[in-house]
């Protein structure tokens, strides 16, 4: 490289011709779709920008509640034949049923799937606006309430009490009756988390703010959260099943390889 | 044993460091065998010949990871306190500070974040125990198939048959131990087996646990069996165990030169000395790595025992879900809710059918399973040695029980994970149940007739090629216009595999001296009928001769 001195070579070194700047340009497109996709991803409901009184919101969520739920829990809210009546519900539970992808139902199965949402948050939250004006209920929490920041050893403690039983001792999740069942909720939000407790979706029951006060519940996902983050301290989980997981990993990997080295330790050199 | 004449004369004069040939090591060996006349030991059991095969290693798996489990356990005994004494826990891990709970609970938390090293023996000790019974398992599926377990070694099954049950003891022992809500269920669910038991239940449940469940006895009293009767049982077993193997010698399997008098194979020095050293670290290295990686057990996620909370998904160790499976299958009531019920109180006294009837199949099957080299024999009426391992496919009757029987086992599994099979492939548990609950009836019969037919015709196929060879798909004219498949005879060595196996038939019954044909023999006639009925004969020499002709 040492003859390539002249003026000419060294402009074209710099600027877009640079060895480098193909390795910037890639490393700038990444930074924007990353950073575009965690912030839209990322943006808690408490985040997103919708006046949650505003007539706007309210009009806008009409006609989506129109166009979207209406066919099943009919335009005054009162349910029909093929869906349950939302008076009373809240903001809350339409946050948590549209905003896990639960609602809109997509098959008439035990019990509606989460799936990728169909709305965003903003049109979610116009129709949590439009039911909660029509229907009073529990709000969507403030996250000032959803911060990890409450006590996690009392948090346990009452996970322990009011939810393994069904969600599991490591909220992987358990079988109910008829095919239905209580998710995993390792990768639930905290706002989520939150909500379902407030109205009690699905199978599940009621915690309340009387049963378990707004400080306790924040202390439960704090318990959920930071116990996710320490899953690890022994190496992979194995989906935090327990011992049939266990059981099969030593069966089908332990005993496995180990089968497997006495069949090299026999063989017979050709 | 015979003495080497004393090489030393004694003589007061000569230089007292008087030098012998070999060296240093010479002059050890020496002084050792001068003492204990151990060279007559090493040269007996070192001249000791092993066959060859993979599947006789499986049994030395088990061995070297019950070493795995007394070095790693050790070092557990020295930061374990089996107490269940209140403490308020002040350690590291964040989601238990400030909770009350057991000594036992605080000190394996206070291995697993605080003492070095201590998560990762802990994780070791608890994939070693898990490796221990599963080894055993196949050990036992080799033996059973292979039919090893006949005279001579109808004792030696025995042995490792009570062998697996003190392991399955050790493993529940060990899993109670932490005094976490995971294995609190557990002995939750054993506390109410033992009251299950009419009359005597309740007092025997205060007798194990020091008065009602919970109390504060149970995990000192688990601990004192964990570490130090169940291993020395296990230890006098393994001992038993291995003195029978070197009296009976190994087993081998049908081939050129291997009879029923002799074994053909490697001596252990150096052979397999060597082999089974590099093989005890490989086991040691494979458990290491799965406590290195993989989570087991993590206590700290499922808190400290507490009765009131139950989680969902609670299961034992692998080992003892054939139990909780038989627990799970089992109905309230015969026909559905409504119908007969299974629990009734019959003057003060509750009857819990329950847990009684899975109890005792339980029982049954584990005595039918010890007892099977007796019962087979008795089938038989075979009184003869038997040094060379069968291929399963030539004992079609057998192999076919077996497989029923390992059926019967997994769906008992299999029901000890209803629960999650129901959440994983999208089922509801009811019907994972009652899939189940007839599957534990309908599949052992269906792999006994169909394990059967196989081996029928895998032996089949050996005949057909022991007399007519391997197709070799070339067709050949012959001058008269005739076209044939030219077969490739089977050689040798590999035809000796194929028809050297023992030949039974359906046992004649015939009166006695007394003119008389007792009960017992026509119950052996039946069961031997339907043992050997079905048989293919193995090639007599006779064929043999015929088919060279042909």
């Amino acid at each position: 490289m040492a003859t390539m001195n002249s003026d000419d070579t060294k402009r074209r070194k710099r600027g877009r011709r640079s060895p480098l700047a193909s390795v910037a340009l890639v490393l700038t497109g990444l930074l924007i779709t990353g950073g575009a996709y965690a912030l839209m991803t990322a943006a808690s409901p408490a985040n997103a920008d919708v006046n949650m009184a505003s007539a706007q919101s309210i009009s806008q969520g009409k006609k989506l509640f129109a166009a979207n739920c209406a066919t099943c829990h009919g335009l005054n809210l009162a349910g029909t034949s093929s869906g349950p009546s939302l008076i009373g519900v809240g903001a809350a539970a339409v946050d948590f049923q549209v905003g896990t992808g639960r609602m809109p139902l997509a098959q008439d199965a035990p019990q509606a799937e989460v799936k990728p949402p169909v709305f965003d948050e903003t049109q979610t939250l116009q129709m949590a606006a439009y039911v909660a004006s029509i229907s009073p209920g529990p709000g969507i929490p403030a996250s000032s309430n959803l911060t990890l920041t409450g006590d996690a050893t009392k948090g346990a403690e009452l996970f322990r009490i009011n939810c393994a039983m069904c969600h599991n001792v490591a909220g992987a999740g358990g079988a109910l009756t008829e095919g239905k069942y209580a998710p995993n909720l390792m990768k639930t939000t905290p706002a989520h988390i939150y909500e379902a407790m407030l109205t009690g979706p699905q199978n599940m029951p009621v915690f309340n703010d009387a049963n378990i006060t707004p400080q306790e519940k924040q202390d439960i996902i704090t318990a959920l959260k930071v116990q996710n983050q320490a899953a690890g301290v022994g190496g992979f989980d194995l989906g935090s099943l327990g011992p049939v997981a266990e059981g099969l990993f030593l069966w089908i990997f332990g005993l496995g390889a180990i089968v497997a080295f006495t069949v090299w330790l026999t063989a017979k050199a050709n | 044993m015979t003495t080497a004449p004393d090489t030393y004369n004694y003589d007061p004069t000569a230089p007292a460091d008087r030098r012998q040939s070999g060296g240093v090591t010479g002059w050890a060996s020496r002084y050792v065998d001068e003492r204990t006349g151990i060279s007559y030991v090493v040269k007996e059991f070192g001249r000791k010949i092993f066959p060859d095969h993979w599947s006789f290693m499986l049994g030395e798996v088990a061995l070297y990871s019950f070493v795995i489990i007394l070095l790693t356990g050790t070092f557990l005994t020295f930061f374990f306190q089996a107490s269940m004494a209140q403490v308020t826990y002040d350690g590291s891990y964040g989601p238990l500070k400030g909770l009350d709970m057991s000594a036992a609970m605080q000190s394996a938390l206070h291995i697993s974040f605080e003492i070095r090293g201590g998560l990762l023996i802990r994780q070791v000790h608890h994939w070693a125990a898990l490796l221990f019974v599963a080894s055993i398992g196949l050990h036992m599926l080799r033996i059973f198939f292979t039919g090893a377990f006949r005279k001579p070694r109808e004792l030696n099954w025995t042995i490792g048959f009570v062998l697996f049950i003190l392991a399955m003891a050790e493993g529940f022992t060990g899993y109670s131990l932490p005094d976490d809500l995971l294995s609190g269920n557990g002995l939750r669910i054993i506390a109410g087996m033992v009251q299950g038991i009419p009359f005597v239940g309740s007092w025997i449940e205060w007798l194990v646990f020091g008065g009602q469940f919970p109390g504060t006895a149970i995990v000192g009293r688990l601990y004192t069996l964990h570490i130090l009767l169940l291993p020395a049982a296990v230890l006098a077993f393994i001992a038993l165990h291995l003195v029978f193997v070197v009296t009976h010698k190994h087993t081998q399997y049908a081939g050129p030169g291997r009879t029923n008098d002799n074994v053909i194979g490697y001596p252990i020095l150096p052979v397999y000395a060597a082999k089974a050293g590099g093989f005890f670290f490989i086991v040691f290295g494979v458990v290491m790595l799965m406590g290195a990686f993989f989570t087991i057990n993590p206590i700290w996620t499922y808190g400290p025992y507490d009765p009131s909370p139950v989680s969902a998904g609670t299961q034992p160790d692998w080992y003892i879900g054939f139990a909780d499976g038989a627990l799970r299958l089992m109905p309230g009531w015969l026909g559905g809710p409504g119908g007969i019920p299974m629990e009734f109180t019959i003057l003060n006294t509750t009857y819990s059918l329950n847990i009684l009837i899975p109890v005792l199949v339980l029982g049954l099957f584990i005595v039918v399973v010890m007892a099977y080299p007796f019962i087979e024999a008795w089938i038989t009426g075979d009184k003869r040695e038997h040094h060379i391992a069968d291929r399963p496919r030539n004992m079609p009757g057998r192999t076919a029980v077996g497989a029923a029987g390992v059926t019967f086992y997994a769906v008992l599994w299999a029901a000890a994970s209803s629960d999650l099979i129901a959440t994983h492939f999208m089922l509801s548990i009811e019907s994972v149940i009652t899939i189940l609950q007839f599957s534990l009836f309908l599949a052992p019969v269906l792999a006994y007739f169909v394990t059967k037919r196989i081996c029928l015709a895998l032996q089949k196929k050996d005949r057909q090629i022991v007399l007519h060879g391997y197709e070799s798909g070339r067709i050949v004219r012959l001058p008269g216009g005739e076209y044939i498949e030219v077969h490739e005879p089977v050689d040798e060595y590999e035809r000796w595999k194929l028809v050297s196996f023992n030949e039974y038939e359906p046992l004649m019954i015939r009166p006695n001296a007394a003119g008389r044909i007792p009960v017992t023999e026509r119950a052996r006639a039946v069961v031997s009928r339907w043992f050997f009925e079905d048989r293919i004969e193995p090639v007599s020499s006779t064929e043999l001769e015929v088919a060279h002709h042909h």
